[in-house]
């Protein structure tokens, strides 16, 4: 009985709402020093506005867990004097878009301390935010920003698929001694999946290989992971065998798991929902025409978001974002 | 000076003893770096020595400060050992930050000096931050933002003293204003008559002192201190100086008022000081002696910093994150 009990309650499924929630309540509960700042964050304030901090301060009080004013860089700014004297704070800034007005406490301070100080500080903070097309909540709440940060030393850049990699690579982060950028897809938080083990941590700068093939390597990270789940499915119909990596982690990249795939099959597609131009996309074709030239069969593909703003009409924000269409055809051009 | 003020002579002892090392680190600064020796972008504090003295004298090794990139008076009367800074200015390997920071950035933790900053304005939401730590742990430290009165018309001022008076951090907002905003006068880009007046707009006390008056600064100081030390929460001081060397060390003055910057340096606050304290009974030995001391310090921290050897390549690379990551 005890067993099946047991066996029932591992594989009942958890949302990425949930994942987020259980791993900073096992941070708080492991470490004093993990502390949480934000907008509406705390049960007062309805424990955040999809959630994902509901119960924690009732649990851990309002001393460690703060709604904050709407005021971005000074949630940023005492997330990094906190922590530079031995904090671990969980900085919500809510949406990704509103990162831009704490500009710069992200990119000129916490990311540089550590270095400008000659590593006698350090700011292991966690910035959480969400964000993503498919609400219809237009040009400023739904943008992917991810490439600013991957592209500013100092800082590592996370984006978790499914809610047990958001579980385990948000503990990661908030253990880790560097600050770090963690972005939610808005629209899949209720997603459900498969849930995390408890404590498991997901190290940092590791991609997974979410499915082995050998015609071609499908690139992606965050909520894009499962449109090339969609698409690898359906080329396996026609004998087409599609590795599919999910990189976790941004920044720092793992170059070696992306170059061994890639000198593998011989052809890659990279997706994501930031626009395509001057994105991670091009970082990584760069990355594998620069070592992979004579090995690679056909050009690096990139996939993402058209060159606008996000719109707001349904079918122009449907169309704004990659489609599932688009990767594999990108992925058929590759194969000639 | 504010003649009522009673202090302790060991305290206006060790108040002149900070300015006088600040005022003569600045002269040789000024020298050295004009000799070509030192190559470093300086932007000299000279004039307003009165101000961290007075209240670094408030605070202990466990007090931290965030200051900005005018701040070597602020590093250097909080503690930052001459040699260490002097490294740091010249670009050396045995600097604070070995180099990597330079003058802009000096941080030395020891001395609690957490954070200096080159972006006008961001040395105070940070400074909440340690506050915040220290509010949460329960301790009893307290944390100093330096600022000067430029950085009260950027966001990130309104942000950081809302947030400190809504949760009464342990922090005190110590704007040093010395009448101009790189080369912009205050009246041409300040709306407020007085910086401390913004402090009633989030509730917390505001005051205004002359800055070049170590006593009035010492007493506003005190209070504060003691105030955030209770638990009571944030106060606004703005200390009212003048930089004697413009916005950044070789500027032409051309946009300052003709006469202002003379009449200011005849009411330099260092041996004004001097002489107050030697009529009030001080020996006059015993300042030589300290001010000695001082030259000395600054002899051995010239030479220390000349003779150091620069950052090796490999520093280019470390120190980025945690761990090293493969270029």
């Amino acid at each position: 009985m005890s067993t099946t009990a047991t066996m029932l309650e591992k594989v009942k499924p958890m949302n990425t709402i949930q994942a987020v929630n259980l791993a900073l309540d096992d941070a708080m509960g492991l470490d004093p020093n993990v502390i949480l700042l934000g907008e509406d964050i705390a049960d007062g304030q309805e424990g955040g506005i999809v959630g994902v901090t509901k119960g924690l301060s009732t649990k851990y009080g309002n001393s460690r867990v703060r709604s904050t004013p709407i005021s971005e860089q000074a949630i940023i700014g005492a997330a990094i004097g906190a922590a530079i004297v031995g904090m671990r704070p969980v900085a919500e800034i809510m949406l990704m878009n509103f990162t831009t007005v704490a500009m710069d406490m992200i990119v000129n301070h916490a990311a540089k301390l550590r270095y400008m100080s000659g590593g006698q500080t350090h700011v292991p903070i966690t910035i959480r935010t969400m964000t993503g097309a498919g609400f219809g909540t237009g040009g400023q709440h739904a943008d992917y920003l991810e490439a600013w940060f991957a592209h500013t030393p100092g800082m590592k850049v996370v984006a978790p698929s499914s809610p047990a990699d958001a579980y385990g690579l948000m503990l990661s982060c908030i253990f880790d001694d560097d600050p770090c950028l963690f972005i939610e897809n808005m629209p899949t938080y209720w997603n459900p999946g498969a849930p995390p083990q408890k404590g498991q941590r997901i190290p940092l700068g590791k991609a997974n290989i979410l499915r082995e093939g050998s015609d071609v390597t499908l690139i992606s990270y965050s909520r894009t992971v499962h449109d090339c789940a969609v698409v690898a499915d359906k080329l396996a119909q026609e004998g087409i065998r599609v590795e599919l990596i999910d990189l976790r982690t941004i920044s720092p990249l793992d170059e070696a798991t992306l170059l061994k795939s890639v000198a593998k099959t011989g052809r890659a597609v990279v997706v994501h929902e930031a626009v395509r131009k001057f994105g991670v996309g091009a970082e990584i074709a760069s990355l594998l025409h620069e070592n992979l030239f004579g090995q690679l069969k056909a050009p690096v593909q990139r996939v993402g978001s058209n060159h606008s703003p996000v719109p707001f009409a349904k079918p122009l924000e449907m169309a704004f974002v990659p489609q599932q269409a688009g990767i594999e055809a990108a992925v058929r051009k590759t194969l000639g | 000076m504010t003649p009522e003020a009673r202090v302790d002579t060991a305290i206006l002892v060790d108040i002149y003893r900070r300015m006088a090392l600040i005022q003569r680190s600045d002269d040789r600064f000024r020298a050295v770096i004009k000799s070509g020796k030192i190559a470093a972008p300086y932007y000299s504090p000279r004039g307003q020595e009165a101000i961290p003295a007075a209240v670094s004298v408030n605070l202990t090794d466990d007090d931290t400060i965030c200051t900005i990139y005018r701040g070597v008076h602020d590093m250097l009367a909080k503690g930052v050992p001459s040699k260490l800074l002097w490294a740091e200015i010249a670009g050396r390997v045995t600097g604070t930050c070995k180099g990597k920071g330079g003058p802009m950035h000096i941080t030395h933790p020891k001395s609690g000096v957490m954070v200096t900053t080159g972006i006008v304005g961001s040395s105070m939401p940070i400074a909440n931050g340690l506050a915040l730590a220290s509010q949460i742990r329960g301790q009893k430290h307290v944390t100093v933002a330096y600022f000067g009165d430029g950085a009260s018309n950027i966001g990130a001022f309104h942000e950081a003293l809302n947030m400190a008076a809504v949760w009464k951090l342990p922090v005190i907002f110590v704007c040093q204003n010395n009448g101009y905003g790189e080369h912009t006068r205050y009246e041409l880009a300040t709306s407020a008559k007085q910086i401390s007046d913004r402090a009633i707009g989030y509730q917390m006390p505001g005051v205004t002192v002359d800055g070049n008056d170590p006593l009035a600064v010492y007493a506003e100081a005190r209070k504060a201190v003691a105030r955030a030390r209770a638990g009571e929460g944030p106060t606004l001081i703005e200390a009212k100086t003048f930089r004697f060397h413009g916005h950044v060390f070789g500027d032409a003055d051309a946009y300052m008022v003709p006469g202002e910057k003379e009449a200011a340096m005849a009411r330099d606050p260092v041996p004004r000081f001097r002489s107050w304290l030697i009529e009030g009974g001080v020996a006059e030995s015993q300042i030589a002696e300290l001010e000695a001391a001082i030259d000395r310090e600054i002899d051995e921290a010239v030479a220390f910093a000349l003779d150091s050897a620069p950052p090796d390549l490999s520093e280019l690379h470390t120190d980025v994150l945690a761990e090293e990551v493969m270029q």
